[in-house]
């Protein structure tokens, strides 16, 4: 099912929590929203669910206008982050649940229930444990059996709110591989809030990046990381260095000098420059570049950090270097950025 | 304390890392014995002397058996009552903020702290035929004050405590996100109630419930000023001891004692077991 959010407004209490959000999800996608906590995914998730209504602005479900909607009747898949079992129900009772409150001859007979219950324990590989109490699982099951229990009423949408986040980095792994799977299998348009960038770029096909209640871009892993489109995006998803610069003559300048960049259409001016610090050209002698001196360097993983002093100002900013280069304490390095991009001085 | 030999059929838990394990647990054992047990087993004594044939006819007296029906019957269908208003007022209590919570919230521990004769004087007064209530209730043909409805309104008052905070703490954890994931399953208001919060309170519930009517069974204090204590109509089990004792008749008194407690301690047996299962279950 195709879902559209259009021009949803919501406050707290007069306290904004999303302004004026847009958004089209396509039929069978997964989206990921991905954003620092406070940055409004959830409230976004829960707005989609019918868990609370907008301020302004509607939500679609095909054609349907679904803000009309009460949660009963919107049928969606809802899964949190603690899981949410009914504690005092089999692993069966809480799958067959919303079959069961079923009215009328919209509740399949109790055998039918019983049937896909199973069937929805072997899709979440967790046959056999049907007759166990949520406390009897650990939390990777529990929150198989949560994805089972939202996917039985065949919902239009399934959403997930941090679904892994309480969970422990292994088991997280693991669950993100086979949410992929099932999500491949069935076909569910599924939106899930993250604040793991790794699981929204891992997971989903398209990412939505939040923050301050407003969506500051969509797009593929490759768009979200290749072309940010915001200061925000770009500090946000993966590592990121920034200098102020100045925009002279088409040319990106430090204090007085130019660094061999070329911004003929950057509107000339304060600006700022940023770069991924594994994104650098080293270089021996400096005409047109950036130099500063080491002021720390830590081992990352294969590579080595250093943060350079540039410049009077003493401006740092990270690089990565090969672990055989010899900068050392004190010593100067130079460099330009292989890819980069310029955003008008806040 | 060592472990017992694994062969053993049945041995201590093991005890936690904090020391002393032996020395609480003789204490512990000590002080039961001296407060509880001791006393109860001199009751048990008492009774004993009597004779089989002397016990069989002072515990089948009509009198007596009438007394226990109506201590009984009357602190049953009483904890029943305050199981639907005492959840009723924990849920409001724990679910609504409103001006005065606070002073409700504090008015429900008031049957706990009033000695219960100042109850029962208050409850009379107010439901004699003469008072406030009763005489607005007299018109409709109900009598409370000296009649069984009357120690029923008494032992409601006195148990009300028991069951609000017994289930109020555990309301307090239900999870919110359990009743928002039942309504996103399509479970109406009524069948989130029903069949989502309600079987999660139920171990509180009985426990409230137990509490309560173990202590209507035994309340005293506020039930003989409103029952009227008229024999075989409201007189209850424990004003029965009192009488015998005195008319000096220690062999009866203590042989309806001995009654009472072998009565209640089967039912709060039973009820435990209830709460053991239901506990399993949903625990």
């Amino acid at each position: 099912m195709e879902v559209r959010v259009v021009n949803v407004r919501k406050e707290f209490e007069r306290f904004p929590a999303l302004h004026d959000v847009s958004l089209d999800i396509k039929s069978g996608e997964l989206i990921a929203l991905l954003g620092p906590s406070g940055s409004g995914k959830t409230t976004l998730l829960r707005l989609i669910a019918g868990l609370e209504r907008p301020t302004k602005g509607a939500i679609f479900f095909g054609d349907e206008d679904a803000s009309q909607k009460s949660i009963q009747e919107r049928n969606v898949g809802f899964v949190f982050q603690h899981y949410a079992l009914f504690r005092h129900m089999t692993v069966a009772d809480n799958i067959g649940f919303g079959l069961k409150v079923r009215h009328g001859a919209a509740r399949p007979r109790a055998q039918e229930i019983r049937r896909r219950a199973l069937e929805l324990l072997d899709l979440v590989q967790l046959s056999g444990l049907e007759k166990r109490y949520p406390a009897q699982l650990s939390g990777g099951q529990r929150q198989r059996v949560a994805l089972a229990r939202a996917m039985a009423i065949e919902p239009k949408v399934l959403l997930l709110d941090e679904p892994f986040g309480a969970l422990d980095a292994q088991v997280r792994r693991e669950l993100r591989r086979w949410l992929r799977e099932i999500h491949d299998r069935t076909g569910h348009t599924t939106v899930f809030v993250t604040h793991d960038q790794e699981e929204a770029l891992e997971l989903a096909d398209r990412v939505v990046v939040m923050s301050q209640g407003r969506i500051e871009q969509v797009g593929t892993a490759d768009d979200i990381y290749d072309t940010p489109n915001s200061p925000f995006v770009y500090s946000f998803i993966g590592e990121s260095s920034s200098l102020p610069v100045k925009v002279e003559n088409g040319e990106v300048w430090i204090a007085d000098r130019p660094i061999g960049l070329e911004a003929p259409h950057a509107p000339p001016g304060e600006a700022v420059l940023y770069f991924r610090p594994h994104d650098v050209d080293l270089l021996d002698g400096c005409s047109g570049c950036i130099a500063g001196t080491v002021a720390a360097s830590r081992r990352v993983a294969g590579t080595r950090r250093v943060e350079l002093e540039i410049g009077g100002e003493r401006q740092r900013v990270e690089i990565e270097l090969p672990i055989d280069h010899p900068a050392a304490q004190k010593s100067r390095v130079a460099f330009r950025p292989r890819r980069w991009k310029l955003f008008p001085a806040a | 304390m060592t472990t017992a030999p694994a062969h053993a059929g049945w041995r201590f838990r093991q005890p936690s890392v904090i020391p002393g394990f032996g020395l609480t647990l003789g204490f512990s054992l000590a002080y039961l014995t001296l407060i509880i047990l001791i006393p109860l087993s001199g009751l048990i004594w008492r009774s004993a002397a009597l004779g089989w044939t002397d016990f069989w006819a002072l515990a089948t007296d009509r009198r007596t058996l009438k007394a226990l029906e109506i201590s009984f019957g009357t602190a049953f269908i009483a904890a029943a009552v305050n199981v639907v208003f005492g959840t009723l007022v924990a849920w409001v209590l724990v679910r609504y903020r409103f001006p005065g919570r606070r002073v409700v919230d504090a008015m429900v521990d008031l049957p706990f702290a009033l000695p219960t004769a100042v109850a029962g004087i208050a409850l009379t007064t107010l439901y004699a035929p003469t008072g406030w209530l009763g005489k607005l209730l007299m018109p409709l043909g109900l009598k409370v004050a000296y009649t069984p409805l009357g120690i029923i309104v008494a032992l409601v008052f006195i148990g009300l405590p028991f069951v609000v905070r017994t289930v109020q703490p555990i309301m307090e954890e239900l999870d919110k996100e359990v009743e928002e994931a039942a309504a996103t399953l399509g479970a109406s208001r009524f069948q989130i109630i029903t069949r989502v919060l309600f079987p999660g309170l139920a171990p509180a519930v009985i426990t409230g419930f137990s509490l309560a009517f173990a202590r209507g069974v035994g309340e005293y204090g506020s039930v003989i000023f409103i029952a009227g204590n008229l024999p075989y109509k409201s007189e209850i089990a424990p004003l029965l001891i009192v009488i015998r004792l005195e008319e000096y008749n220690y062999p009866a008194a203590t042989a309806i004692a001995a009654i009472m407690l072998a009565l209640s301690f089967a039912m709060l047996l039973l009820i435990n077991l209830v709460q053991t299962w239901s506990r399993k279950r949903y625990g």
